[in-house]
């Protein structure tokens, strides 16, 4: 269980996060939707106690974070898979974080074999791949089994089969009854793999409902249609209360089920060419939902490093002054230098 | 203690304070043996023995620097405070693992240094004996300069985060800014010897002069005031740092 209250957080002058409240729940993968820069890490950062709010108030397993005793056990985070040591070994990673906690240098090599890092536990971390880079996060997520756990965009950077097994993963741990909150800025790969979804943008709640019901909602389906007697259909159509659009030498109907639409024109005896469902894309339905929110606008190149939001303040520890931020429809800019580097 | 261990893995599990620790042991032995040898060993009076063995206590104070400045280099501090959100705790911890560290190699080394000199000098000005407290002082005092030089070190890590920064300050502070100040008229040869690395010399100088090798200034602190001095900037420090260090965002 993880909750947000009120959860207000500004980067100096930049409002990163806007009175954000909701709950995520156990037993169900929650996505954590929103485009680059819509305060999704942040948000995390905040119900981790690694950014202190500015208001509001977050609670992970009943307490503040900061009030939990050995929080691993607890809590498992995966929020950035370049925190490591390059020269560190992987197991000296886990080992440390496993002392910390009083857990079994026994459950470190568990980790390591559940996330199939066994055979390069030795080697510096600073020579793994992203992939396995992201393995090693997870495996510090997992160390203390906890119950509730938050991974920040998962399956960055993954290539297709890495994608499949965190997907299946993630899904192992909810219906083992865990909090599994995931966030991502692909609707498409949340479709596949969370039960509910928290969208946001700008740092503002904008909807919180199951998957199946988001996907409804905000993908209107409609109907295309081609005829010989376009004129003909396009008022008998309209007559039976249809919304009616012309697109080139077709119609697109809106309002009413496919099967009422073939009814009409065979009433009326209009051959019909073409009698076709449209189903909205996700990644559409999305972009019109943030449509409005998106940081940047669609004037600013949001390359992203590795498609982590470029949000002032989301570098670690360097807090942008405002007075830099472009304003919203400027040409494109260099973004900050990654925290890489310093 | 459990925390403890958990920067004892983390300072050990890399291989920069490995090559730290060879460079203050080279620089000690390097300069011991060269005082103890030159000139048959005519200069070898512990305070000049022993400066490779300040050159070491710098090179000590990067690596304490650089624990807690490459955990925020490389983002490692936020694993950090995931596992213990208790940041007073785990600076605490840190800093008294490298002051200990630090306690341990500044005797170890200053004692060593002192016996290879003696064993290489064939006319030291006087006698090179560690018999009285004063003698002691000279010689094993760095463990404590070593030890409060680490908490200098982490606290100045902590409040600049990134480490070109924090070594810079560790560095120039003591090499050129103390210096400098005691370049200004009137004020500086007054309050320059009581800046904390000027200060935390004496702890470690001859009190009487010893004719033509050394001339000790009689301004300034005393030996016990010039330790006190120095490690009263340390605490201060450290309280800043942990005041910075719960106030920021990790």
């Amino acid at each position: 269980m993880i909750e947000t209250i009120g959860l207000t957080k500004y980067y100096g002058k930049t409002l990163a996060v806007d009175d954000l409240s909701f709950t995520v729940r156990p037993g169900a993968v929650t996505g954590f939707l929103g485009p680059n820069g819509s305060g999704k890490s942040t948000t995390m950062r905040l119900i981790l106690g690694l950014d202190n709010p500015t208001r509001g108030s977050t609670r992970v397993a009943g307490h503040p974070y900061a009030q939990l005793t050995k929080p691993l056990t607890q809590v498992g985070a995966l929020l950035d898979a370049n925190w490591i040591h390059p020269n560190r070994s992987a197991r000296s990673h886990l080992r440390f974080m496993a002392a910390s906690n009083k857990i079994p240098v026994t459950r470190v090599d568990e980790v390591l074999e559940i996330v199939g890092l066994s055979s390069v536990a030795k080697r510096a971390a600073g020579k793994f791949s992203l992939g396995m880079k992201q393995r090693l996060g997870l495996a510090g997520a997992l160390l203390g089994d906890p119950q509730v756990l938050l991974f920040d965009e998962p399956v960055n950077g993954l290539d297709p089969e890495g994608i499949f097994w965190v997907r299946t993963f993630m899904k192992n741990l909810a219906a083992q009854g865990k909090t599994v909150f995931v966030s991502s800025h692909l609707l498409s790969e949340m479709a596949l793999t969370a039960d509910h979804l928290i969208v946001i943008g700008r740092g503002r709640l904008i909807a919180d409902s199951s998957t199946q019901e988001f996907i409804a909602r905000s993908t209107q389906t409609s109907v295309r249609v081609r005829s010989p007697r376009l004129a003909d259909l396009r008022s008998a159509l309209g007559q039976a209360g249809l919304a009616v659009v012309d697109a080139d030498d077709a119609l697109v109907v809106t309002g009413g089920p496919i099967e009422q639409i073939g009814d009409i024109a065979g009433g009326a005896g209009i051959t019909l060419h073409e009698l076709s469902p449209q189903s909205g894309s996700l990644e559409e339905a999305f972009i019109q939902l943030t449509g409005d929110s998106v940081e940047f606008g669609t004037s600013r190149a949001v390359s992203g490093h590795g498609g982590f939001a470029p949000v002032p303040g989301s570098v670690p520890g360097s807090i942008q002054p405002p007075g830099l931020l472009p304003p919203p429809g400027s040409p494109p800019v260099s973004l900050p230098p990654p925290p890489e580097g310093r | 203690m459990t925390l403890l261990n958990v920067e004892r893995i983390k300072l050990f599990s890399t291989r920069s304070p490995y090559w730290c620790l060879a460079a203050v042991v080279l620089a000690s032995f390097g300069f011991a043996a060269l005082f103890g040898l030159v000139d048959q060993g005519h200069a070898a009076i512990p305070y000049l023995i022993l400066r490779g063995v300040n050159l070491g206590m710098s090179i000590f104070m990067v690596l304490a620097t650089l624990a807690i400045t490459t955990e925020y280099r490389f983002g490692t501090i936020r694993n950090t405070f995931l596992a213990t959100p208790r940041r007073p705790a785990v600076l605490a911890a840190k800093t008294l693992l490298l002051a200990l560290i630090g306690g341990v190699v500044g005797l170890v080394v200053s004692v060593g240094c002192f016996y290879l000199a003696k064993a290489l000098a064939q006319d030291p000005p006087l006698p090179l004996q560690l018999s009285s407290a004063d003698d002691w002082r000279q010689v094993a005092g760095y463990g404590a300069l070593f030890a409060i030089a680490a908490v200098i070190a982490v606290s100045v890590g902590t409040i600049v985060r990134q480490s070109a920064g924090a070594i810079a300050i560790v560095l120039l502070w003591p090499l050129l800014f103390e210096g400098l100040f005691t370049l200004i008229p009137t004020v500086g040869p007054k309050v320059g010897p009581w800046l904390p690395f000027a200060s935390a010399d004496k702890w470690v100088s001859p009190t009487s002069s010893i004719t033509d090798v050394f001339q000790s200034s009689a301004s300034g602190p005393t030996p016990v005031q010039g330790l006190l001095v120095f490690a009263g900037t340390a605490a201060l420090l450290w309280v800043v740092a942990v005041l910075v260090l719960q106030r920021r965002d990790a």
